[in-house]
């Protein structure tokens, strides 16, 4: 079981990328923290959740 | 009369005490992007006493920013950055300000911020609000970085919030009033979020990280 923004999810050894899509993430819009450490946007393909995870993922809209 | 440099930072003293003004005085605050945040955040700060702002912006004052930014009719053309300090010197004539009248970008913005103790993040666009907020995450980790996302609209002020994501990364807004869903911006939501942003920074500086 991991978290992402509170909320619990099934998505133990799954890619983060492959979660973030599944959830429809903007990846240009994003930044994601894994225990409270960025993952670099670079990173988020080799990046695989696993259990006891917390995700925070800051999604931003415009304006200014 | 202009005041003293004595009388001016005695009269912050007095108002925030000497511990605290002594901590504003030492600082050193990026704002990236000049426009309804950051030249709010910016005259919070200059008013506060903070020592030096590095000021960041690459476009010119337009009639379309006076409506809720810090710039006046008659600086319309002005390079923000220019403008934005003039404004602020009179406010606060004992201020240390730097100018950069670029683009941030991925490449330029570790250097651009590398003497300040807290960026704060003000840009317009969610895509450079994401890569500024990467960028220092990832490349300056010794930095506090605050950012804002949702202050568009006419919605409640109530609704904007400061949220501390992580031990140095501060988000501020109501994370959800996009301004490409064509509900407009109204300076008073906007500046209620820039003062979220600036009170964080003041906080910060007072040595008090949480929200």
């Amino acid at each position: 079981m991991v978290k992402i923004n509170g909320e619990e999810y099934q998505y133990d050894n799954k890619q983060l990328t492959a979660v973030l899509e599944e959830l429809n993430y903007d990846q240009t819009r994003i930044a994601v923290e894994i225990n409270e450490e960025i993952v670099p946007k670079v990173c988020y393909d080799a990046t695989v959740l696993k259990d006891g995870d917390i995700v925070e993922v800051v999604s931003f809209v415009g304006g200014g | 009369m202009t005041p003293t440099r004595d009388e001016f930072y005695n009269a912050l003293i007095e108002r925030h005490g000497a511990e605290n003004q002594k901590k504003f005085d030492g600082a050193t605050v990026a704002i990236c992007g000049l426009g309804g945040l950051g030249s709010n955040i910016a005259i919070c700060l200059a008013r506060a006493g903070v020592g030096k702002l590095i000021l960041i912006d690459f476009d010119k004052v337009d009639i379309s920013n006076l409506h809720r930014q810090q710039y006046k009719a008659d600086q319309v053309g002005m390079p923000k950055p220019e403008a934005l300090s003039n404004n602020l010197k009179e406010i606060n004539p004992y201020i240390t300000i730097e100018t950069h009248n670029v683009k941030v970008t991925e490449e330029n913005v570790i250097e651009l911020t590398k003497d300040a103790d807290i960026v704060c993040e003000a840009f317009d666009k969610a895509e450079n609000k994401a890569m500024l907020v990467n960028a220092i995450l990832e490349n300056a980790p010794e930095k506090y970085i605050l950012s804002s996302s949702g202050m568009a609209g006419f919605g409640s002020a109530n609704l904007i919030k400061t949220k501390k994501i992580s031990k140095r990364f501060f988000l501020s807004g109501d994370s959800v009033s996009d301004v490409n869903d064509g509900i407009g911006l109204l300076s008073s939501r906007v500046m209620v979020c820039a003062a979220h942003e600036a009170h964080m920074a003041l906080r910060i500086l007072m040595g008090e990280a949480t929200v």
